[in-house]
């Protein structure tokens, strides 16, 4: 299992596109991803309710493990998008 | 005869043995199209049949089909998402996710293999995730609307029925709905309404708003309108304030004029001007840089308000310098030039903010609000004035720009220092407290322009909250008190010959908009749809006739005797064409 801390770089937090963007991302991978904050979690990050009731703001720190085949891209690349400002990206 | 409107269109020939609804008309088009029903929230029982093409399901098919739906509905999100614009496609598209949780789905089936109906576990499921949002509060509260529009659509696809909220609309239609919500507005796909129909909704409400601010004809608190089928051809006609249903050809060929009509003022782009030629600024109000950049392309020459308080709403901190900046920046872009008036944070009273809230005002709307934050939060003002003269630097354009709520001289010299001292050179300030229109030469001798907020005004003359519908007649512009402030402040401007504007709903109306130029008011802002008519209106009178409008309706006794005054001396085919 690959594990990593990240703090939330959107604007408005892990909620509505972002948090689309995130989860999809997540569900995409195919992999078991999963995501906490705190005490809170962690929760399955393919669940775009689960990882918006964590409530992840801007600046937030969360911990991020992804458990599967290729497991050290995936985490890379979900870090990644964490770590930007989701809400600036054009789609 | 045949082309008589209005309410007595119900007597007209060819209109007689039509099915007529009535309510309250918003706006002044009159279009002719079919019904599209925005369907309410599906009412079925928690054990209510799955069906699949109208038939049970079997027990085994009973999973695959709950499943399929919450895919279908997820997969008709992410499309309806594909073709929002802006910040409603992020929340659809967010919508679209939690229709294709894997959480949600896992719990809804683990209830049914518990023995739940398909119906009452998808219920208690997703009444388990909102109370959980609610709990938390603040923005996951407010996605508990999109979570129950998951729900009701994917239950009514279960069950068969049509899916609720706003159809998907294939050809221009008229959009029918008990009420329309916040949400539902935005998710319309606004170049297929041809107009809204509602049954609830006042003519203040949200949807009114909303239809006023697109140009789009309406008719609220229309009795039955709920009842109408999807297809069936209806007149609105957003005058009188009539639905006819399978409207005869006579009728057909009078909205057909109409909306010729309104093409033709569509098509006049020249400048704002009277028939002898005086020029009025013809202007758009807007909200944010989006509302700018649809004015590109409009015939309006600029943007008389710009109310710069929508950055700061649903804020927890004020915006800072450089966000501030960038949006400006953008909104002087957009209009390459042409002049944009923007006005300070206008917070407090009916619009508070989260940051500057005053808790303990016995009466908001008399307290700190407005230009008045400088005395609790200067750093508002600063951060705000900094930021457009960043924006004027960046772009090279020059913005003017206002404060709201000004009282006295030294409160428009003191905004006036504090613009100037950050290099900003085009400086005013509003004019909507009685006590300012009275000052307006020491105002004016203070500041480069002023601009008329009629609304603030009625409300402060009348001693009448705007936001109270029940105390409408006294927060008529026509009122005659009213009229007077505009009058002196108008006055005030031609003698010391600096601009003076009106920004707001009255300089929508094509009438009363001819009394305000008659006045003196050099400038006309509001919303972009409403330019067309009151152009075509202005142009078609002479100085010396707005003179007269104008002096009729302050001659007047009353709101109605000014409207009628004024009314009376309108050239005949204005009157007729704009169906005054």
């Amino acid at each position: 299992m690959a594990e990593q801390t990240v703090v939330i770089a959107s604007k408005a937090g892990l909620h509505a596109r972002p948090a689309a963007l995130f989860t999809q991302a997540a569900a995409r991978s195919g992999l078991v991803v999963r995501i906490a904050k705190g005490a809170m979690g962690p929760v399955d990050a393919a669940s775009i309710l689960q990882v918006m009731t964590l409530g992840a703001a801007l600046g937030d720190t969360v911990t991020l493990s992804v458990e599967g085949p290729d497991e050290d891209r995936v985490l890379d690349e979900l870090v990644t998008m964490l770590a930007t400002d989701l809400d600036a990206v054009q789609s | 005869m045949a082309t008589t409107t209005g309410p007595d269109s119900a007597q007209a020939p060819g209109v007689v043995g039509a099915t007529q609804l009535h309510g309250i008309g918003v706006g002044r088009g009159g279009v002719v199209g079919p019904v599209a029903q925005v369907r309410p929230a599906p009412q079925v029982p928690a054990d209510a049949a799955v069906l699949i093409d109208g038939v049970p399901a079997g027990p085994d098919e009973v999973r695959g089909a709950v499943e399929a739906a919450f895919a279908d509905v997820a997969d008709r999100l992410r499309r309806e998402s594909g073709r929002a614009p802006g910040v409603l496609a992020g929340v659809l598209a967010a919508t679209a996710e939690m229709a294709a949780d894997p959480a949600l789905r896992a719990k809804v089936l683990a209830r049914m293999d518990d023995g739940d109906g398909a119906v009452g576990a998808i219920t208690i499921v997703v009444a388990e995730f909102a109370a959980m949002f609610e709990q938390a509060g603040g923005y996951l509260a407010e996605r508990v609307t999109d979570l129950r529009s998951v729900r009701d659509r994917v239950i009514a696809e279960i069950v068969g029925l049509p899916a609720p909220g706003v159809p998907h609309l294939t050809e221009p239609s008229v959009v029918v709905a008990l009420d329309l919500a916040p949400a539902d507005t935005a998710a319309l796909d606004l170049t297929m309404v041809l107009a809204i129909v509602t049954e609830q909704g006042g003519p203040t409400g949200h949807t009114a708003i909303i239809a006023r601010q697109l140009g789009l004809p309406c008719v609220v608190q229309t009795a039955g309108a709920t009842e109408l089928a999807d297809g069936v051809v209806v007149a609105v006609d957003a005058v009188a304030g009539i639905v006819t249903v399978d409207p005869g050809d006579d009728l057909r060929s009078e909205f057909d004029r109409r909306s010729r009509l309104e093409q033709s003022f569509a098509d006049d782009v020249a400048p704002g001007a009277s028939s002898d030629g005086a020029p009025f600024g013809l202007l758009g109000n807007i909200g944010t840089a989006a509302d700018a950049a649809r004015l590109t392309d409009s015939p309006v020459e600029g943007v008389g308000l710009f109310r710069t308080e929508v950055l700061f709403l649903d804020r927890v901190t004020a915006p800072t310098v450089e966000e501030q900046a960038g949006v400006y920046a953008e909104v002087l872009r957009s209009l390459a030039g042409r002049k944009v008036v923007v006005r300070t944070l206008d917070a407090g009273a009916d619009k508070p903010l989260a940051f500057a809230h005053q808790s303990d005002e016995p009466n908001p709307a008399l307290g700190i609000r407005g230009y008045r934050l400088v005395r609790t939060m200067p750093e508002l003002l600063d951060t705000q004035l900094e930021a457009l003269a960043r924006a004027e630097q960046e772009t090279g354009i020059k913005a003017w720009v206002m404060a709201p709520m000004i009282a006295t001289p030294a409160e428009a010299r003191d905004f006036a220092a504090a613009a100037r001292a950050k290099g900003l050179s085009m400086v005013g300030v509003m004019v909507e407290i009685p006590a300012a229109a009275l000052r307006a030469k020491e105002i004016l001798a203070e500041v480069d322009f002023v601009s008329l907020g009629t609304n603030d005004l009625a409300q402060y003359a009348m001693a009448a909250d705007r936001t109270l519908g029940e105390l409408g007649d006294l927060l008529d512009p026509w009122q005659p008190a009213v009229l007077d402030l505009v009058a002196m402040t108008a006055r005030a401007g031609l003698d010391v010959g600096k601009p003076v504007g009106v920004c707001g709903e009255s300089a929508s109306d094509p009438l009363l908009a001819l009394v305000l130029a008659g006045f003196g008011v050099t400038t006309l802002s509001m919303s972009a749809s409403a330019v067309p008519a009151v152009r075509y209106s202005l142009r078609r009178h002479s100085t010396s006739q707005l003179q007269d409008i104008a002096g009729a309706a302050r001659a007047a006794g009353s709101a109605p005797g000014a409207r009628a005054a004024a009314l009376a001396l309108v050239d005949d085919e204005v009157r007729m064409a704009l169906q005054l």
